[in-house]
């Protein structure tokens, strides 16, 4: 059933279905509040939750999705007008709010999933939005088939009009009103088969780039609020540290501050439900004096428990922790024995820092909460965390909660927590109005859900033909599921280092174990989370074995990978790893970087591979060093992540991913001393700019046949270990340890 | 222009709090009077008070960029701009480049080569790049490393695309721009021959 069961077919039914009929005859109670006027327009002319036609024929397209940067404001109605048969050329997309309703069921979302997380966007998509889309398609035919009064099947659609036999073609425009009374199909509608594709697979470009170049696009931090007052916090600087005493006075002397007071922080040790620091809230007219403000406190701290913790102490920690037994996350065969028969053992350690997100619009939130309802507004990435949080803190009914997603600059990951969200309503709640809260980039860095520290130890064994008879990867880290309520049941590892993934089921002897680290530090997913963190450590290491061994290490991984076949994955992005398409990337990313080419000059190559949430990718790098600088000649991105939907969209993700991946590697950490960050800035937090970015970054996708896999976070696990790999060909110094950059220099 | 008189009245309620003396600069074409905080950076005056918020807030302390403006014609960084520098300045923000419907050529590149991704930082690099090719009519890949307004997203790639697009662009604009005066100026000489 194309993806569907018979539930989740019904829904799409009922809201495609449904709404028709209000439409037809009650006008008035179609205008429900969770549906912008902008999607209702004449409610006779709305097919279902996402498509509206214009008495011009232009098609307006809902998009449920939350825009991150990742482009699916432009995929997700591309999925929709594909099964409609729009002329995309004139289609219009609309941001849909999110769509929380009590339907006859219970719970329900009148638009599907609506987050941004895992990469998952297209996949559900695929599932549910082109049914979506043939169906409206199939009311309008049936429309202009009564209006002939020929059979449906001798109809044919194309760009935003229905043929008739003979040729003649009337607008979707003319037939939306009569569709609206037909009957919705009783079946699925069959969905077209790739060859009639005229959308899918056609290059298309942001749909909003016009008013985003323009200055117009609203993001969460561009909203305004009549009657709402502008909030910024000084947080408690210490991790699970209390406010001690504050003195304001200075504070509200500044014109336009209008109250300061203190608000809480979680219980040292409870789940992070809601905000992230205690600290003091300072409400002012406008951004500025809310600023002014917060400089003008004097506010002393109580420590809380993590005084003692910093980096340094954490990476001593790591290291003992290893010596201890862990927790199995997987094993096969027998590594024990494959460590005692074996004529060589190799064995390494990598570490991984703290990352912040960093997201270029920092968290922000503006909230208006009514005694019977509350409207909130922002860049999102999790519309159903932002309202159960407001419904948690406020006492009120879900349905009872609008929220408007607006574009959001970034996420990352950072969006899918709402600890921002339940601020500025405990924020709101205090100052009895309105509230638009503002973090500053210090606020930023200094709290957020960190990507967790880790460190890896490696070991392969190998026989007298040098063939890997066993590996065994130990992970000790600050587990990723701590202190989030949903997380609570997870394993303390997941999220750190995945049982199925590379090499495992490809060596016969295998030793996966993790090793949970106390720390204060909040954390949480960024962006390809598990991957970003432990693939580093893993492609790094097979590149060791390789020059270990004499081999060569595109060679090495396509014996590991050996012939075609699929293995069983159980985690996000399986049920199935395929080897044949990890080596496809990789063996046409040693092609494009011209693998075999001895260099010289100083240049060194490198490449990775990985497998991430459904998607393939490999990475390849040319690089020299330029005194204490890296240069990147070339940078090779090789992706397979199944059929493509935007070409364009593509693209520009896994340019980006190699970019974000670049000045990630070379550049970010986020230390802790003393039980609290040290970075407050871009200063010391710097985010790579052009000067140290390739030129260009070569972007190869391998045509698919197979369903999309999502773009968001394929393009950037494979490229730290890529490049550290390409800067040991280049300079003979092996980089274990993140950041690249001032590792290199250390040990240059 | 009654249009601005309205903005002045709006921006002047709004901050009205203090009184010590009116700055008056020019943003977009239209006079503003600023009366509240002089040490208020340009960046909350556009975004609070004027409500124009394509200038973004990155960071508030000049590193990133998102903010930048022209003051005078020149690149700057908005959050760093106290009002109180700013008396009888011209400024202009991302608003304010295209005219009318017709987009600046570095806007029109921007879409032509599908810069955005999360779009946040896009105004900043924009405004950035039109300073750049007024000092550089042909930028070279050096000079447009000089850029050093930051993107998360990591659209560095097709930014240096678009700047060399846009330059481009308006070299072709310009040169048709000359064409379109020789043929006037001979049209004009043949018919002074006539006459």
């Amino acid at each position: 059933m194309n993806g569907l069961n018979r539930r989740q077919f019904i829904s799409v039914m009922l809201t495609a279905g449904g709404a028709l009929l209000v439409g037809l005859r009650h006008a008035a109670a179609a205008f429900q509040p969770k549906v912008p006027i902008d999607m209702l327009g004449e409610a006779l002319t709305s097919l279902g939750a996402f498509v509206r036609i214009e008495r011009n024929n232009r098609i307006v397209i809902g998009a449920r999705g939350c825009e991150i940067g990742q482009g699916v404001i432009t995929s997700l109605p591309m999925l929709i007008a594909e099964e409609l048969d729009a002329d995309w050329n004139r289609v219009r997309v609309e941001q849909l709010p999110y769509g929380y309703e009590i339907g006859p069921d219970g719970e329900t979302n009148r638009y599907g999933p609506q987050g941004a997380g895992g990469s998952t966007s297209i996949t559900d998509g695929w599932k549910d939005l082109r049914q979506a889309g043939a169906v409206a398609r199939w009311l309008l035919v049936e429309a202009a088939a009564q209006h002939w009064q020929l059979p449906h099947d001798r109809l044919a659609t194309e760009a935003s009009h229905v043929v008739h036999p003979d040729g003649t073609r009337m607008p979707y425009a003319e037939l939306a009103e009569r569709a609206a009374g037909v009957l919705p199909p009783p079946e699925p509608v069959t969905l077209k088969k790739p060859e009639q594709y005229r959308v899918i697979g056609k290059p298309a470009k942001t749909v909003d780039a016009r008013a985003i170049v323009t200055g117009r696009a609203i993001f969460g931090i561009d909203a305004y609020m009549g009657g709402a007052l502008t909030a910024v916090m000084l947080r408690c600087p210490h991790l699970d540290g209390s406010v001690d005493t504050v003195d304001d006075t200075q504070a509200r002397k500044v014109p336009g501050v209008r109250d300061v007071f203190v608000i809480d922080g979680p219980v040292p040790g409870s789940s992070f439900d809601t905000n992230l620091a205690a600290g003091v809230a300072v409400v002012a007219d406008d951004t500025w004096a809310a600023i002014k403000g917060r400089s003008a406190l004097k506010v002393t701290w109580k420590p809380g428990p993590w005084t003692q913790e910093s980096s340094t102490a954490l990476e001593a920690r790591a290291a003992e922790a290893l010596k201890g037994d862990g927790v199995s996350v997987r094993s096969d065969g027998d590594m024990a024995a494959a460590r005692k028969a074996a004529k060589r053992t190799l064995q390494a350690r990598y570490q991984v820092p703290f990352l912040a997100h960093a997201t270029m619009e920092p968290p922000h939130a503006l909230i208006k909460i009514e005694p019977d309802r509350a409207l909130f507004i922002g860049s999102l990435q999790s519309p159903g965390g932002a309202s159960t949080v407001i419904a948690n803190l406020t006492g009120l009914a879900r349905d009872k909660i609008e929220i408007r997603m607006t574009r959001a600059g970034g996420g990352f990951g950072r969006r899918l927590e709402n600890d921002y969200v339940a601020e500025a309503v405990m924020i709101a709640k205090k100052a009895g109005r309105p509230i638009k809260l503002m973090w500053t980039r210090d606020d930023d860095l200094r709290h957020d859900f960190y990507r967790p520290y880790g460190l890896h130890q490696l070991s392969a064994t190998l026989d007298r033909k040098n063939q890997l008879t066993g590996f065994a990867h130990l992970c000790a880290a600050t587990s990723m599921n701590y202190r989030i309520a949903r997380k609570k049941e997870r394993p303390p590892g997941q999220g750190c280092l995945e049982a199925d993934d590379f090499p495992a089921g490809l060596v016969p002897n295998l030793d996966k174990r993790f090793f949970s680290l106390e720390s204060g530090m909040p954390r949480g997913p960024w962006r390809a989370p598990l991957h970003t963190f432990h693939a580093f450590a893993v492609q790094s290491f097979i590149d060791e074995i390789a020059h270990e061994t004499k081999q060569d290490a595109v060679e090495l991984r396509l014996k590991l990978l050996g012939e075609a076949r699929e293995l069983d994955y159980q985690g996000h992005g399986g049920p199935k790893f395929d080897t044949g398409r990890l080596a496809a990337v990789l063996t046409r990313c040693a092609d494009a970087i011209e693998w075999t080419r001895k260099r010289s000059d100083g240049r060194g190559v490198g490449i990775a591979c990985h497998f991430t949430f459904g998607g393939y990718a490999a990475h390849a790098f040319e690089v020299s060093m330029d005194g204490r600088d890296l240069r990147i000649h070339r940078a090779i991105c090789v992706a397979d992540v199944g059929r493509v939907v935007n070409p364009l969209g593509v693209d520009a993700m896994m340019a980006g991913g190699t970019i974000d991946g670049i000045s990630t590697a070379l550049n970010l950490a986020i230390t802790v001393k003393d039980g609290q960050v040290q970075q407050s800035s871009f200063g010391d937090y710097a985010i790579g700019r052009m000067a140290q970015m390739p030129h260009e970054v070569e972007v190869i996708v391998l045509p698919s046949e197979r369903e999309p896999s999502g773009a968001g976070e394929m393009g950037i696990p494979s490229v730290a270990p890529a490049l550290a790999n390409a800067i040991y060909a280049a300079t003979t110094v092996r980089v274990r340890k993140l950041p690249l950059l001032g590792e290199l220099n250390r040990l240059l | 222009m009654p249009q601005a008189n309205a903005k002045i009245d709006k921006a002047a309620t709004a901050a009205a709090a203090v009184v010590p003396g009116p700055i008056e600069l020019t943003i977009n074409g239209e006079t503003f009077r600023h009366t509240g905080a002089p040490d208020m950076p340009l960046l909350w005056y556009l975004r609070d008070v004027l409500r124009l918020t394509g200038s973004k807030y990155g960071c508030g302390v000049g590193q990133c960029g998102a903010c930048t403006v022209h003051v005078d014609g020149k690149a700057q960084r908005s959050c760093l701009l106290p009002m109180s520098a700013l008396s009888g300045q011209t400024i202009t923000t991302i608003e304010g480049i295209a005219s009318g419907d017709d987009l600046h050529a570095v806007q029109q590149a921007w879409i032509d080569e599908d810069v955005p991704q999360c779009g946040y930082c896009q105004a900043g690099q924009i405004m950035a790049t039109v300073d750049l090719l007024k000092r550089k009519a042909q930028p070279s890949d050096a000079d447009i490393s000089q850029l050093t307004n930051l993107c998360r997203c990591g659209t560095y790639p097709r930014i240096r695309k678009a700047v060399k697009r846009a330059a481009q662009l308006l070299a072709d604009a310009k040169a048709a721009e000359a064409k379109a005066a020789e043929a006037k100026a001979a049209e004009a000489k043949a018919a002074e021959a006539k006459s």
